[in-house]
């Protein structure tokens, strides 16, 4: 009995051995710095909640590292002359996970979700499309209102995700509690605050290149306590490493640190004309807020506050950007130039100023270190810390002078800037008004060529530079930290984690 | 005793009722616009006003507040502003992870706390009851988050003999349920033992000086009967209310500890609802928590009951 009880085991041991994969297929488990929130890509609005996308939903189309738009659901793409018509072939022999087939029509039906949807915040990214025309199975057209240069890279985010039509119109606004999707996970199960569980799609188009059964997403506020399940072998993964553990996570050899700049900033936004506080020496006047810019020390700030991992900036792009103005680099700071300005605007014995900071630990830090440099031109900054909410009301209704807030950034130049400095932009806070801006920003959206909306970048960034409605002060990378088994993995300035080609060797 | 219970319930009624209508009130006072934040960073203002529409934020706070106690009386507790999960449904996922950890919590408290306070009454003014004291006050002083990330960094990735956090239900796995909450309820459980062990330190001391423990001991019993059976019956009553109120305030979430262990309890969903100003979360969770904490006061009059035979006349 016992003998025929080992020889059976070691069949089927020898059999396992023989058709297992060289590479073991796992349960990866990935710590997220907080929890996401619904689960629908034409209602959400988290950062964790893209990352869990980038492995539940395809995308039309996909970005490189490099910031290029490359195809995914979408396999090539041709613009009309005129700028007015894009039409897009599709990828065949796509499923979505409850079989619904992947074809133009789902396309159609997505693009109309995503506008006409009551609770889509959709709605702005893809304002362009006029109209979609099913030109074959696998071929759409969508026509635009007028050229846009920034619908690719829309299409590239949550505007561009394809959901199940089905079970899109069964769930309606619901969908986000059982989001059916393209991508190379689907949806399992998620506990609020706990685990957000996806399980290898069988039938991805992609398939080969997946090499785990299944992805936890662990929301884990702490980032001492992030580290901490990752150097107990708890998780696998996580992200946003707090730069103040870079030296814990790098002093580990089981631990590989990989980062990439982010695309947004870090920033202090002025009240220029927003109500009546927007009437104040700081709002009115230039020269003051190019005094503070040159008390600044960028450098200084990210190595103080960041431990120098992080990227000092001083326009609306991190420097490593394509579409950054290498004709004005991060200055130096200039303390006698911020003086000589402060009195040529009259202000020759100093000023205060108020600054609203969200009171959060790294923000708090920041302002104080800006604070002390501020003080040495005369500057008597007052830091007022308010709950994000509130802050955000204050901001939105005009009730502040100065505000430090920054932007998660987007893949089109167009998304840190058009809707901030031009005369109707949706978060224009400012209340910033420079026809001369508007034209260039407006310009840029349509410009066919990359080279012609660099050039309009550059010139509007002259300008923004000058006026400086938005001071920037850093630009935040991405740090990811992860157990040294797991190989292939390919930072990305979006932030997102994709599991394509990533592999668990032991 | 039923009466008894019964009329207790009833003046329970309005202090739920009080309690949802200050919650509500609070909630509406706190600055800050919920759906700023929920519209996304764009803030599309066509957004805007559909969720404020949907939501029924334009209408005045008290048919706001009279919908929901509409809802809440059918028991429907309305839905997350943030991840469209109805509320009922969230907490129901929270509860067991909240009372599991509290009983647990409990547990380590009682054990540690009760004996400590017996050993420090009987040997008052000794070395020992110094010792008892000091670990009692550094049980009380130490905060719980440095404690906890202290045993994270020590117990989980030094020695690897514990999950660092998270949380795995019973069911699934019962041991390992177990080991997952061990750090974070020996966390909880020591800040409250310290308060055990205060109040059976002194509540002992009045029962030791009374006439029939000296009867007792002039009758030649063993001390360790005049204590355990004599006196601690006695003096235990105190600290069973204490205990009652002591759970009931582990049932309204151990919020700092809850979030160092990553705990999905009570405690991290309204400290993140808040932030969010997730109003049918917080309403929720308020609600319930109330309802638990009168059914603790309830329970600890009821054991009083049991335990006290004079009240039985009554």
């Amino acid at each position: 009995m016992s003998h025929l009880k080992t020889a059976m085991i070691t069949a089927l041991l020898s059999a396992t051995a023989l058709t297992a994969s060289p590479l073991m297929a796992k349960d990866l488990r990935i710590a997220l710095q907080s929890d996401a929130d619904v689960l629908d890509p034409d209602q959400s609005r988290t950062f964790v909640g893209r990352i869990v996308y980038a492995s539940l939903c395809d995308k039309l189309v996909d970005i490189t590292p490099d910031l290029e738009i490359i195809p995914q659901l979408a396999t090539s793409w041709t613009t009309s002359d005129d700028g007015t018509s894009i039409t897009m072939d599709l990828r065949e022999g796509v499923v979505f996970h409850d079989g619904t087939p992947f074809n133009a029509e789902a396309v159609a039906a997505n693009i109309e979700r995503s506008q006409t949807m009551d609770e889509s915040r959709r709605k702005s990214e893809l304002k362009s499309i006029t109209s979609t025309e099913v030109t074959g199975e696998y071929q759409i057209k969508l026509n635009l209102a007028g050229a846009d240069a920034t619908l690719l890279a829309q299409l590239a985010d949550r505007a561009g995700m394809m959901v199940s039509p089905t079970e899109a119109a069964a769930a309606g606004a619901d969908f986000g509690l059982n989001p059916v999707c393209s991508g190379p996970f689907s949806f399992t199960e998620r506990v609020a605050q706990d685990k957000i569980v996806l399980t290898k799609f069988g039938d991805y188009w992609n398939a080969d290149a997946i090499n785990f059964d299944s992805v936890t997403f662990l929301p884990i506020p702490d980032t001492t306590v992030r580290l901490a399940n990752l150097q107990s072998g708890d998780i696998d993964m996580l992200e946003r490493l707090a730069a103040t553990d870079l030296g814990q996570a790098e002093a580990d050899a089981s631990i590989v640190v990989d980062s990439a700049v982010s695309l947004g900033y870090q920033g202090i936004t002025f009240n220029i004309a927003n109500g009546e506080k927007g009437d104040n020496p700081w709002g009115n006047d230039k020269r003051l807020r190019q005094a503070l810019s040159y008390a600044i020390d960028r450098e200084a700030i990210n190595q103080v506050v960041f431990e120098g991992a992080f990227a000092a900036g001083n326009q609306s792009f991190p420097p490593t950007s394509p579409w950054y103005n290498a004709d004005f680099p991060v200055p130096a700071r200039d303390v006698e130039k911020a003086k000589a300005l402060l009195a040529e605007a009259g202000y020759a014995d100093g000023i205060d100023l108020e600054v609203q900071v969200p009171n959060t630990t790294v923000p708090l830090q920041l302002m104080q270190v800006v604070q002390s440099m501020a003080s040495d031109v005369g500057i008597n900054m007052t830091i007022t810390s308010k709950e994000f909410a509130t802050l955000l009301a204050d901001q939105s209704a005009g009730d502040y002078t100065a505000s430090q807030i920054g932007w998660s950034g987007r893949v089109d130049p167009d998304g840190n800037n058009h809707q901030f400095v031009t005369t109707d932009g949706g978060i224009n806070d400012s209340k910033f008004s420079d026809p001369k801006v508007d034209e260039l920003m407006n310009a840029a959206r349509t410009a066919p060529t990359v080279a012609e909306r660099k050039a309009l970048y550059d010139e509007a960034m002259v300008i923004m530079l000058d006026e400086l409605p938005r001071l920037f002060l850093y630009h935040q990378k991405w740090i990811w930290a992860y157990n040294d088994s797991m190989k292939g993995f390919t930072p990305y300035p979006d932030g997102m984690i994709r599991l394509e080609g990533v592999t668990w060797e032991e | 005793m039923l009466s008894f219970l019964f009329r207790r319930i009833l003046i329970a009624l309005p202090t739920i009722l009080l309690i949802s209508i200050f919650v509500f009130a609070l909630q509406k006072i706190l600055p800050g616009d919920p759906l700023l934040v929920l519209a996304g960073e764009e803030r599309d203002p066509e957004t805007l006003a559909f969720l404020r529409e949907k939501y029924r934020l334009n209408d005045p706070i008290w048919m706001q507040y009279l919908a929901w106690v509409g809802n809440a009386l059918q028991g429907d507790l309305g839905i997350s502003l943030r991840t469209n999960q109805p509320v009922t449904e969230l907490m129901a996922q929270k509860l067991p992870v909240t009372i599991q950890l509290a009983v647990m919590s409990m547990i380590f408290a009682l054990v540690i706390g009760i004996p400590a306070g017996i050993l420090s009454a009987v040997k008052k003014g000794t070395a020992t009851d110094y010792v008892a004291n000091i670990v009692a006050l550094s049980g009380l002083s130490i905060p719980n988050f440095w404690l906890g990330i202290m045993l994270i960094l020590l117990v989980s990735v030094k020695w690897q003999l514990l999950p660092a956090s998270g949380y795995v239900p019973l069911s699934e796995d019962f041991w390992l349920s177990i080991k997952t909450m061990l750090m974070p309820s020996f966390v909880l459980g020591t800040a409250l033992a310290a308060t055990l062990m205060r109040h059976t330190r002194s509540s002992m001391l009045t029962v030791l000086s009374a006439d029939y423990v000296r009867t007792a001991r002039a009758k030649g019993l063993v001390e360790r009967v005049v204590i355990l059976k004599h006196a601690l019956r006695n003096a235990l009553t105190p600290i069973v209310t204490l205990t009652a109120l002591l759970f009931g305030e582990l049932v309204a979430g151990a919020v700092l500890t809850e979030q160092i262990f990553t705990i999905p309890g009570f405690g991290k969903l309204v400290v993140d609802a808040v932030f969010n100003r997730d109003y049918a979360v917080v309403q929720g969770i308020v609600l319930v928590t109330a309802v638990g904490f009168i059914f603790m006061n309830l329970f600890a009059d009821a054991m009083y009951y049991v335990l006290n035979p004079r009240l039985r006349g009554q």
